[in-house]
């Protein structure tokens, strides 16, 4: 996998695929970008799982934070990591041994660390680094054209709306809402 | 679509203009709409808090206008865009996103006369100073920097010279001073070059120009490249500080790449208030999607008329980089080898009194102010465009008084000859 170049077709995959999001670094601070885009995932249906230590056992956004990976009473699809590069190996070494594993690991934006995609790759899982769920989601959906940006996908056919009719859902198709 | 990146024609066709998701309309419907339904109490203020995607009021976006903004990013290899009224309006909010009172920007000479005239006097009421330079001398522009200096702002193709700028050269310098590089592209267009490509961060447009390219609808625009550390030096506070007016958000914390297209939009847009009508956004639209057609014609008739007129006898010189013995020529081919544009300058032998008299003799060109149209269009600038200006000025811009300007058309080449022809007599 080239890292510094994903194919449209492998992030579409990967925001079609998951459904259980656990997201490590969660903040409460609500214009933190972690905040943004725990809130935005939940709107798009995705049951995401908060993780930070500081605030293990309380409320965010009506989810439970939990303080590690393997605290989480429940599979998970993907692990999404807000944290700097060099923690970033640490957590996924502790995603490896889980069980069931995740499926994706996903580095948000800045956020690359080469030798631990490597040891998440060759466990069979797949890895994105330096981007944002929230953003890619905008971009496949078409709604990163209201705010002028450039999301590289042309399409002749006409965008699905989600299943609340409230948002658009792009080609994702219908995205499960309950949680 | 495969993974074989689209050309230039395809993305401007289809760049951000999937079908309508509301109604399956094909081509982008014009939303003549100022304002739109939020679904609950939770969603308008997730909205206005920027926590949520979605459209609140046309004065800071517009569906029309989303769609153009995604075209023209696309087109120029940028994050993101804004659209605006026009492209005086998106140097405003450029310049109100990088500047603070006492802050300098370093800018060439060689721009067009409005830019000159809006940077002199109207960004000093601002507190916002410029620091003039010359575009064919890279020591000239160093020895304009100052710890003050925010940005260093050029033309691609500068108006009305029709000099091509070393956009490279002074992108290395603006990243030595660790400044943004700003490039006005109005008439370059990205057809012919794209100035993200060669190390710009910033490239705001005319739409009123050759993108629209039918001389109907005002615009203006401001491309993102995604390519600055807008946090790094700490002289950008509206980008990398917290700001009050929301909640504290840190806006290339929480947009990255696209921090400055949205923090011109949320803040530019928002509070100084130039939006683009979404009829004109409509007409640009449209007129974009045949930009490369028009641009390669444009410049192959511009080619034409400058090599006509360069071989006739009253004519005293002519100033166009496609023309080989040009002094541009060589940076023609490097920036912009598709064509060196579609508005030169040339003189005449007779001086003023030639130059007036050709453009109150023309029959098929249109005497007027602007440039970019289908239409060619004629203009003595001295006594127009650059009237303001000192007779220094006016030379150091390239508009002394026996400069006539052409911006030509997409008309019958031999009927643009034959009209100049009968009009210089």
């Amino acid at each position: 996998m080239n890292h510094d170049n994903y194919p449209a077709d492998y992030i579409r995959g990967i925001l079609h695929s998951v459904k259980v999001i656990a997201m490590v670094g969660a903040s409460s601070n609500v214009v933190r970008p972690s905040y943004l885009v725990m809130q935005y995932l939940l709107s798009k249906g995705y049951d995401v799982i908060p993780v930070n230590p500081g605030l293990a056992g309380q409320e965010l956004q009506g989810k439970m934070v939990y303080g590690r990976l393997k605290d989480i009473p429940q599979a998970i699809d993907m692990v999404d990591i807000f944290r700097t590069s060099d923690a970033a190996g640490a957590i996924v070494d502790e995603a490896l041994t889980l069980t069931p594993r995740p499926s994706v690991i996903w580095m948000q934006l800045t956020v690359r660390n080469d030798e631990a995609a490597a040891r998440a790759d060759a466990a069979g899982i797949k890895v994105v680094m330096n981007r944002c769920p929230k953003m890619e989601y905008g971009k496949q959906s078409g709604e990163w054209a209201w705010v002028g940006g450039n999301s590289g996908i042309l399409s002749s056919r006409r965008q699905s709306m989600h299943e609340s009719g409230k948002m658009q859902s792009l080609g994702l198709g219908v995205i499960p809402t309950k949680r | 679509m495969t993974d074989q990146p689209p050309g230039f024609d395809t993305l401007a066709i289809h760049a951000g203009a999937a079908p309508d998701p509301s109604t399956g309309a094909r081509v982008t419907p014009i939303y003549q709409t100022t304002a739109y339904v939020f679904n609950d109490v939770k969603h308008a203020a997730d909205l206005f808090a920027l926590r949520a995607f979605g459209n609140i009021y046309t004065r800071i976006m517009n569906p029309t206008q989303g769609v153009l903004e995604a075209k023209i990013a696309a087109l120029e290899g940028g994050t993101a865009a804004l659209a605006l009224a026009s492209g005086h309006a998106a140097q405003m909010v450029v310049f109100h996103t990088i500047m603070q009172p006492g802050d300098e920007f370093v800018a060439v000479r060689q721009l067009y006369g409005g830019s000159i005239n809006q940077f002199n006097h109207s960004f000093k009421s601002f507190g916002w100073h410029v620091v003039w330079a010359d575009a064919e001398d890279m020591n000239s522009i160093e020895k304009a920097l100052s710890p003050k200096t925010k940005a260093i702002f050029i033309e691609s193709i500068a108006n009305p010279g029709g000099l091509v700028t070393d956009i490279a050269a002074v992108a290395k310098i603006a990243k030595r001073a660790g400044v943004p590089l700003i490039v006005d592209n109005t008439l370059a267009t990205p057809y012919l070059c794209k100035p993200i490509e060669h190390g710009a961060n910033i490239v705001v447009h005319s739409l009123t120009k050759f993108m629209g390219g039918h001389g109907n609808s005002m615009g203006g625009a401001i491309v993102d490249g995604g390519n600055f550390d807008w946090a790094k030096s700490g002289k950008y506070p509206l980008l990398s500080e917290p700001n009050d007016s929301y909640h504290g958000m840190k806006f290339y914390e929480t947009f990255g790449g696209m921090a400055f297209a949205i923090t011109c939009r949320v803040l530019g847009l928002r509070d100084l208030g130039p939006a683009i009508s979404p009829q004109n956004a409509f007409y640009i639209l449209t007129g974009m999607e045949t930009l490369g057609l028009r641009m390669q014609r444009h410049c192959d008739n511009a080619l034409k008329v400058a090599e006509w007129l360069s071989q006739n006898p009253k004519v005293a010189w002519v100033t166009y980089a496609g023309l080989p013995g040009d002094a541009h020529h060589a940076l023609h081919k490097k920036y912009a080898p598709k064509g060196a544009g579609a508005v030169f300058t040339f003189g005449l032998k007779g001086g003023y009194e030639a130059g007036v008299k050709v453009v109150s003799s023309v029959k098929l060109l249109s005497h007027l102010a602007n440039v970019g149209d289908t239409r060619s269009l004629i203009i003595h600038p001295a006594s127009t465009t650059h009237s303001q200006l000192t007779p220094d000025q006016l030379k150091k811009a390239g508009a002394g008084p026996d400069v006539v300007r052409l911006s030509i058309g997409i008309e019958d080449v031999a009927d643009i000859i034959a009209d100049l022809d009968q009009a210089i007599g």
